[in-house]
């Protein structure tokens, strides 16, 4: 099962604020119990992401936890807001990429007056920018 | 209040993002504060008319523009106004058969940058101060008009189109009592 991502940007307390998986067009859909075990996973991670995010100045973080075959990956954005990534294959460049991108998406959203900050994203066209760098930058 | 070194006839300028985000602030908070879209709309309606009554002395001063001989210059001068104070091209389309009514299309709204309506708002005017400014400039020049969005890009349409009908001119009324 290579080539599965799992995205996920968490606000302040700690709830997910958007989430969103990518895999290979060519596979077949997951079972449920695995949504599950990703957002577990993910929350597992934040702890370390935490640490970790105090050690340095960048915002990418790279590989901050692994869980059996999953590694988890981390950008932190400068309000604090955390975004995680699992994936089952090292794909450093690509998710870095996808990580400023979904930054820029980001900034933009929030500029929205009607958005309130760390609350769930519910935009279409924030979804599908999602969808289009995911493509692009992950299982493209 | 310090007005710095404005020299006269000068404009002050403010970046367009300031601009947008304020604006945005602010309707998003009266939609908080009476959480009701169409009160909403009525709000902003008076905000526009209060601001229209002012910025026509401004207009008037810095622009000179003249007499207006009929509705197509009155028009014109609008058109010049969306230049001088939103720094936005507006084009005048749209006249009726009688030639009372013209709509003014705008293809980039500086107000509306960055905004996305939530479905919950969708009867929303966002930019109803600027139905509002027209009509309170026309007023105090003599001119009734009713101004109302016939299209708006925040709601899906290509372009925002703000439709101006002309209904009287005014009269000065003579104070009751007074003969």
């Amino acid at each position: 099962m290579t080539g599965n991502y799992y995205f996920a940007i968490v606000g302040h307390q700690d709830n997910p604020l958007f989430e969103m998986e990518f895999s290979p067009s060519n596979k077949e859909p997951k079972k449920e119990e695995h949504r599950h075990l990703n957002q577990f996973i993910a929350h597992a991670a934040l702890d370390l992401l935490d640490e970790s995010m105090w050690t340095g100045t960048n915002m990418y973080l790279k590989i901050v936890d692994k869980f059996n075959e999953w590694y988890v990956s981390a950008f932190v954005t400068a309000g604090r807001i955390r975004m995680v990534c699992l994936h089952d294959v090292k794909n450093e460049d690509g998710i870095h990429k996808f990580f400023v991108e979904m930054y820029e998406t980001y900034i933009k959203h929030s500029m929205n007056p009607f958005y309130e900050p760390n609350t769930p994203i519910n935009s279409p066209a924030f979804e599908k920018k999602a969808l289009i760098y995911g493509r692009k930058y992950l299982t493209g | 209040m310090s007005r710095g070194a404005l020299k006269a006839g000068e404009q002050k300028k403010v970046s367009g993002e300031l601009l947008s985000l304020t604006y945005g602030s602010l309707v998003a908070q009266l939609v908080r504060d009476y959480e009701n879209v169409d009160e909403v709309n009525r709000q902003l309606d008076r905000l526009g008319h209060n601001l229209g009554v002012r910025l026509i002395e401004d207009f008037l001063a810095r622009a000179n523009p003249g007499r207006c001989h009929d509705l197509r210059d009155t028009a014109d001068k609008i058109q010049q106004a969306f230049k001088l104070y939103l720094n936005v091209n507006v084009t005048i389309g749209s006249w009726s058969p009688a030639g009372d009514e013209f709509s003014i299309l705008m293809d980039q709204n500086p107000l509306a940058e960055f905004v996305e309506l939530p479905d919950s708002y969708s009867n929303l005017r966002y930019s109803n101060i600027l139905a509002g400014a027209i009509r309170g400039a026309c007023e105090m020049v003599q001119v009734e008009v009713l101004v109302a969005f016939a299209a708006d890009h925040l709601k899906g349409d290509n372009n925002t189109e703000i439709r101006v009908k002309f209904v009287k001119r005014l009269e000065d009324a003579i104070p009751a009592g007074e003969d």
